[in-house]
């Protein structure tokens, strides 16, 4: 019996089974976006065929954080910005394991932003959400990094001089093999960019669009939104990178204009993801390292044997 | 000292292979059946500058570098000179040859490349060879080493050129040099060094001053090691088979050696964007059932404050190393100091705790680095090493039996799916991971699970937390998962206390006592023995352990002497400071000596500091600070 048995258990899941029992009852506000992304990843996930158990989710701090605090799996609520190098080694510790890594715009796009463009940079296989809203929730609304420039709140009193962040653009520039925009507005849509992210292999970023009607007072203000894989305004080929970065600009430019394109923008299924490339140059085992110390039968390398000689 | 001993120092500029030259000639005075030490000087620059290594050989055990050295071998900087116009910049070229006088012994021998070296250049020179009686060898070595070779293999001619004046057999050199070098430059080599050889032999007097050694044999075979060889051996025999990090010198020693090692045994290493990545990695990891360590200097080391919290808090194991070097900030990159201690020891918010030990030499390194990963995954709580850039670059010789030892891939208290069966579960499934009720760890440890087990999954937080994992401040729930993770403090010191990890020497029913930590502690061993040569009556405490305190040992060490000197590497007495702070009493018996001026201490200095401030009672001499004894005391 392997040591890790539900990795690829085949059977029946039901989506009630990431649904935690009576405690905890979620402490988002009510008709925050966060609910839509809880229930978009609770649905995606027996479509994509994966157990609670065999599932990691790692979330950082913030409203968005509190994510797997309501999603029963294996979870890992780290510290602010933090989440994408606990998530990363994780799957390099053990490669079947599902690994989802989630938390805000500020927390992912502020201070954890120089871990996305390394994680993105290195394709590590996992699927990155953004709970993108505009604002830090937790901190009681601050401007954050995607808050549009002129947003005034308690710590830019002038209105913030600042561009916000191209998170899509950034995560193109920055190695994302698979990039897609969802709105918590539209559950449905959010399912399915979900299982398309966690069955792509590589590093697939999705930037969430959620409203916080607490700080960012239009709590309607991604409806309506456009699909642009369906609408017949925008035409464009994600696999292709200049097309997709095209239509990101145009995405970023519109979201401040008042225009909500959301879909996949980009898809490279060519690139190797980084588990892959580390193990094709040996620098990684073919089978899972946490699998080792749990086989009785693994004959543990000694420095005795191995590097006293060079020493002699 | 033993009669017989020589230390030998070789200078040059940083790039000139004054560290491969000097291991490979300790290496092989160990093989000639030696005991060796050595002590490396560097500046914080890749090409030129001054930069030494010392051998210190000798028939007995050596523990510290001693004070001052009898050979020098002067190379003479090649860096330092113009290559189009074979022109000196200034007179940096001769630095190798007057930096090193200083130390230099009275009637030792100074070897110098007249090729690449002008004594015209250094004031006073012939009066300074004159009054301490040294005896001075000035042979073209670049000129020899160019004829058969190459110019950099001017160590070589070097090496020979020692030999034929300590009265050591080149063969131990020739043989190692079989082993370690490719054809193509072994001929030349060769001939290099037995040109050399002869050139003393045949041109030079033979009354020159006795810096000969014996050789003999040792009772089993040596192998040359630094401590972070060790450090690095010992994460590798404990089962640690993922390491990431950032560059920081002297931290980066470790991380290249494991990292050149670990994806041949199918372990994994990882360069990351900074150090709060790293130590995040090294919990990612050991979450997932990997043993995993990350490690910084102290500016890095300062960024993983933060992840070492999360792995308290969320009892995630995880060894950390942190190779200290001068601070604040950046400080002298590459001069040893103790600074970082209270930076280990109290660094991240909250009462948050970690195990912290602080070994002495490369043996106790690689003792220390494998309890280090066995209390960090048997009590699930982040464990530190902390040395410094004196150890990391200090080899020694050690049986090789001493490595010889059952590696431990345990990941401690942690459960298998069997296991997991009868483990209890709230009503969604969620295993109860954090209990602080668990009647079966009565040293408040809730074994964990991995992900990917079945009917493992739990949530772990960062936060304040129930028993399952979710996120309360509820105070009750504080005050009992506080004290559980607190109350594991006990066990391991007395697990640690089994071990002995302190070390003790001199007489036993000494009247005074020596105190220090890490890495100073060969030094002051060696100091205490001469000061009781000298009919003083002193013993030394070397303490490892640095959290939890182990308060017993110490306390009775210092109730069984009048008074006692503690010896560190930094300006503020941190390791004094933390000895009262633990003890909360024992202050007036304490005095400290202090050095930070980059270098370590030598015996002598010692040696002279207990005299003057313990048996004259007068007031110690430039680095000494005095110390407010602590309240209530
Ligand atoms: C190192 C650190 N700095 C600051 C904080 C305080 N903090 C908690 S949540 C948060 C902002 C979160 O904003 P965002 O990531 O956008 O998430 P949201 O709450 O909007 O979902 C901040 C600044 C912290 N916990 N840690
Ligand atoms: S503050 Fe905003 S982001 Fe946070 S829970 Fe409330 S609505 Fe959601």
């Amino acid at each position: 019996m392997s040591a890790f048995s539900a990795i690829g258990e085949e059977r029946e899941i039901d989506r009630e089974e990431f649904t935690p029992g009576l405690e905890p009852q979620p402490t988002w506000c009510p008709g925050c976006g966060d609910f839509g992304v809880l229930k978009a990843l609770k649905q995606a996930m027996p479509e994509v065929g994966r157990t609670p158990d065999e599932t990691l989710l790692c979330t950082g701090i913030g409203c968005s954080g509190k994510l797997n605090s309501y999603f029963e799996s294996y979870g890992f609520h780290t510290i602010h910005g933090r989440s994408l190098p606990v998530a990363r080694a994780a799957k390099l510790a053990n490669p079947g394991l599902e690994v989802v890594a989630a938390g805000g715009d500020g927390d992912g796009y502020g201070i954890g932003g120089n871990h996305f463009m390394h994680t993105a940079r290195e394709n590590h296989d996992m699927t990155y959400i953004v709970f993108n809203n505009e604002i830090f929730g937790l901190t009681k609304g601050q401007t954050s990094p995607t808050s549009p420039k002129g947003h005034k709140s308690k710590t830019q009193p002038h209105g913030s001089a600042k561009d916000p962040i191209r998170p899509l653009s950034l995560s193109l520039t920055s190695g994302a093999s698979f990039i897609a925009r969802t709105a918590a507005v539209n559950p449905n849509q959010a399912k399915d960019i979900l299982i398309e992210a966690m069955e792509h292999d590589g590093f697939a970023h999705v930037d969430f669009l959620t409203q916080c009607p607490t700080w960012n007072k239009d709590a309607r203000q991604y409806v309506p939104y456009i699909d642009i894989n369906d609408s017949e305004d925008y035409d464009f080929d994600p696999t292709n990178r200049a097309e997709a970065q095209e239509m990101m600009r145009t995405t970023e430019d519109k979201l401040y204009e008042g225009e909500v394109l959301t879909g996949v923008y980009y898809r490279d299924e060519e690139r190797p993801s980084y588990g892959q490339e580390k193990r094709q140059i040996g620098e990684m085992p073919e089978t899972p390292l946490a699998e080792r110390y749990f086989d009785e039968d693994y004959e543990w390398e000694r420095t005795h044997d191995l590097f006293l000689d060079k020493h002699k | 000292m033993t009669d017989h001993e020589l230390i030998w120092r070789i200078a040059g500029g940083s790039g000139d292979g004054i560290a491969s030259t000097s291991t490979n000639f300790a290496k092989a005075l160990m093989r000639s059946g030696l005991h060796v030490f050595t002590h490396r000087h560097y500046p914080s620059r890749i090409r030129g500058g001054h930069t030494y290594t010392e051998i210190r050989a000798s028939e007995e055990p050596v523990k510290s570098r001693g004070d001052g050295y009898n050979f020098l071998l002067a190379l003479g900087d090649s860096f330092a000179r113009n290559p189009k116009e074979n022109a000196y910049y200034g007179n940096e070229e001769a630095k190798p040859l007057y930096e090193n006088l200083d130390e230099l012994r009275e009637g030792g021998v100074i070897v110098y490349d007249s090729g690449l070296l002008d004594t015209s250049e250094i004031e006073n020179f012939d009066e300074r060879v004159e009054e301490n009686d040294w005896h001075v060898y000035d042979i073209d070595l670049r000129s020899l080493a160019r004829e058969k070779g190459r110019e950099v293999m001017r160590n070589t001619a070097g090496v020979g050129v020692t030999c034929a004046i300590a009265d050591i057999d080149p063969e131990w050199i020739e043989e190692l040099m079989r082993d370690a070098m490719p054809e193509k430059i072994l001929e030349p080599n060769l001939e290099i060094l037995e040109e050399a050889y002869e050139l003393v032999q045949a041109e030079f007097d033979a009354d020159a001053p006795d810096v000969t050694v014996p050789t003999g044999e040792h009772d089993e075979e040596q192998v040359l090691v630094s401590g972070s060889d060790a450090i690095a051996y010992g994460s590798f025999d404990a089962g640690c088979r993922f390491i990431a990090g950032y560059p920081m010198t002297p931290w980066t020693e470790v991380f290249t050696i494991m990292s050149q090692n670990l994806p041949e045994v199918g372990g994994i290493s990882e360069q990351v964007e900074d150090e709060i990545a790293a130590a995040a990695l090294a919990i990612g990891a050991s979450h997932a059932g990997v043993k995993a360590m990350s490690g910084s200097s102290g500016g890095g080391f300062a960024l993983m404050s933060e992840p070492l919290g999360l792995a308290e808090m969320s009892e995630t194991p995880l060894v950390l190393l942190e190779a200290t070097r001068a601070g604040p900030s950046t400080g002298m990159p590459t001069k040893p100091e103790q600074g970082d201690l209270e930076h280990v020891l109290y660094t991240s918010q909250g009462d948050s705790n970690r195990v912290v030990f602080a070994p002495a030499d490369p043996a106790e390194a690689y003792e220390q680095t494998r309890t280090a990963f066995e209390i960090a995954y048997d009590y699930q709580i982040p464990s530190i090493v902390i040395y410094d850039q004196k150890l990391s670059g200090e080899y020694r010789n050690i049986p090789a039996s001493f490595f010889d030892r059952e590696p431990d891939p345990s990941l401690g208290s942690t459960l298998t799916e069997e296991e997991l069966v009868d483990a209890p579960h709230d009503s969604s499934g969620k295993y109860s991971r954090f209990q602080y009720d668990n009647a079966d760890s009565p040293e408040g440890v809730s074994p964990r699970s991995i992900p990917g087990q079945k009917g493992g999954h739990f949530l772990a937080t960062g936060n304040e937390h129930m028993p399952q994992g979710h996120i309360s401040e509820d105070p009750d729930n504080r005050v009992n998962q506080m004290n559980r993770r607190m109350r594991k403090f006990d066990g391991i010191r007395a697990e640690l206390d089994e071990k002995g990890n302190q070390a003790h020497a001199g007489p036993e029913d000494a009247d005074y006592g020596i105190m220090t930590f890490g890495s100073m502690q060969g030094t002051v061993e060696e100091a205490v023995g001469r000061l009781n040569d000298a009919g003083h009556s002193v013993k030394m405490l070397g303490v490892s352990d640095m959290m939890p305190y182990p308060e017993e040992e110490v306390s009775a060490f210092l109730e069984s002497v009048d008074e006692c000197l503690v010896v560190e590497m930094n300006a503020s007495a941190q390791f004094r400071g933390l000895t009262q702070k633990e003890l909360g009493k024992y202050g007036r018996k304490l005095s400290s000596l202090l050095k930070y001026n980059g270098n370590p201490f030598e015996p002598a200095e010692i040696v002279d500091g207990f005299e003057t401030s313990i048996v004259e009672g007068g007031e110690l001499p430039g680095h000494e600070t005095k110390f407010v004894p602590a309240a209530g005391d």
